[in-house]
């Protein structure tokens, strides 16, 4: 019997830094357009991509209005719906979120949206912190494929993807590069 | 697929159970703390699962630690619990077996009086087996919650120099905490009545030292015992008072030392024996901590151990 050994390759490379630089700045100005208010609102990173992506954000805010944006962070892997099927993550990343949620116009920001099964266990831990008055969602990359009737409200880089092709974020606090590759498997 | 996070399927005793498991234990559990201190306390990981927690002795804070774990983490809970006197030993615990196997339960927590017993039966239950403390033998998920505690104190759990004092030999959580902290690189004194001390105890890796005031001027931190008064019948102890004079961790005693000692306890407390109440409500004193750290890092356990046996079996 032949062992099916899978290979990795980059196929193209979507964003660069300076890309991605772009696209943060330009989400940012999104989510202000959107929120005249920006007391009410907060933004979440969901683990572990997410949370530098949202650092970013709330930091290209803070340039361009010189308020401060509430910032937290949610792990989802007590929410997940695959527990059952997939090995647990052997790393669980901190949840923070040290301000009360309840009214608050929350945005969810994660790197890439693909089922949609995260974004809802994120919601779902959310919720387990009180109210929100809205939940949006911001994402560096959309690739398709949903599971579930999740859209995101502020999209950086929409992509169609086949299923033997992955896209990577790489953010330089925790790759040591800013980039958005898509990878394809094949034999 | 990826590695399991632990490689262990049960959790029998910290005994033999790696350094990496033991920390990846201690992480989630943090991770878990979190959750604790939210609005709602409870996530949905283990719905589904069904757990039942088997007490052949008595216990309160243990028994209740474990069912809070199971409701946090939504899975659903059977208890049963039974005097150990009104079984016979032996055709209990394989009567007890059977019908486990015939439930198709999950996970089992199991107290027994005797020791080995929860390892007889992850021999014969196709169920995760989590050991609640079998007799003089293990309590590993105090073990794991003392050195929560400790790590949450210190930041790290190499190198601490932790004394534990009192009965050795019939302690189950002096075991576990031995076995746990010696893997994870701490140095380790017991101390007590001499004739409570085991002498095969210095070879699990750790000294013997009787004088209570020499212990206290090495160690970062001290795990009391309880003395436990059910056994003072059997002329173990000579007398309360005489144990609380030459053992007992009174403020007078520790103001000696100009460091803080951490003082952990595993409870229920004998105010005024093993411990002093402005003491166990001192500052210094880590046991509310270790009676939350007991929750999240029970619920860390289940986490992971059904974790990987259903993603074995139902994949």
């Amino acid at each position: 019997m032949w062992e099916r050994v899978l290979v990795k390759k980059v196929k193209a490379t979507l964003m660069d830094a300076t890309g991605m630089e772009q696209t943060v700045t330009r989400l940012a100005h999104e989510i202000i357009e959107r929120h005249p208010d920006l007391a009410s609102l907060a933004l979440v990173g969901i683990q572990r991509r997410g949370e530098f992506l949202a650092r970013r954000i709330v930091e290209a805010i803070r340039r361009h209005t010189a308020s401060e944006v509430k910032f937290g962070t949610v792990d989802v892997t007590f929410h997940r719906d695959d527990f059952r099927t997939r090995l647990p993550a052997p790393r669980v990343g901190p949840t923070k979120i040290a301000f009360g949620v309840d009214d608050l116009h929350i945005v969810l920001v994660d790197d890439v949206l693909f089922t949609g099964r995260t974004v809802r266990a994120a919601m779902n831990s959310l919720m387990d912190f009180g109210r929100p008055a809205s939940i949006e969602l911001a994402v560096l990359v959309d690739r398709g494929y949903r599971e579930l009737p999740i859209q995101a409200d502020y999209v950086g880089y929409s992509r169609p993807t086949s299923v033997n092709e992955q896209i990577h974020v790489h953010v330089v606090d925790v790759d040591g590069t800013d980039e958005v590759l898509l990878m394809e498997y094949g034999e | 697929m990826s590695e399991p996070a632990i490689s262990i399927k049960h959790l029998l005793g910290l005994e033999g159970v790696s350094r990496q498991d033991i920390q990846t234990l201690l992480d989630t559990g943090f991770s878990f703390r979190e959750v604790l201190d939210r609005p709602i306390k409870k996530v949905p990981t283990l719905t589904g699962i069904n757990v039942v927690n088997l007490f052949f002795e008595s216990s309160t804070r243990t028994r209740i630690s474990f069912e809070l774990a199971e409701k946090r983490l939504s899975a659903d809970v059977t208890n049963f619990a039974a005097s150990a006197s009104s079984l016979n030993k032996g055709e209990g615990l394989k009567d007890t077996i059977q019908n486990i196997h015939a439930m198709r339960m999950d996970a089992v927590v199991m107290r027994h009086p005797a020791p080995g017993s929860t390892r007889q039966l992850s021999q014969f239950v196709d169920a995760v087996v989590i050991n609640a403390g079998d007799g003089t033998h293990e309590h590993p998920t105090q073990g794991l919650l003392d050195m929560m505690s400790l790590q949450e104190r210190f930041g790290h759990l190499k190198g601490l120099k932790i004394g534990i004092i009192g009965d050795i030999a019939h302690s189950r959580v002096a075991l576990s905490n031995i076995f746990g902290l010696i893997t994870m690189g701490a140095e380790i004194k017991v101390c007590g009545p001499g004739h409570l001390i085991p002498p095969y105890i210095s070879d699990l890796g750790v000294s013997i030292n009787c004088d209570v005031d020499e212990v206290l001027e090495w160690a970062d931190a001290v795990n009391v015992l309880r003395i436990q008064r059910e056994r003072m019948g059997e002329g173990i102890i000579p007398s309360v008072r005489e144990y609380r004079n030459r053992f007992g961790i009174t403020n007078e005693r520790l103001s000696k030392h100009r460091k803080e000692i951490v003082i952990l306890h595993p409870g229920p407390i004998n105010r005024g024996v093993e411990i002093d109440s402005d003491v166990a409500d001192g500052d210094q004193a880590v046991i509310l901590d270790q009676v939350l750290n007991g929750v999240a890092v029970r619920m860390s356990v289940l986490f992971h151990l059904l974790g990987s046996r259903l993603s074995e079996g139902e994949a």
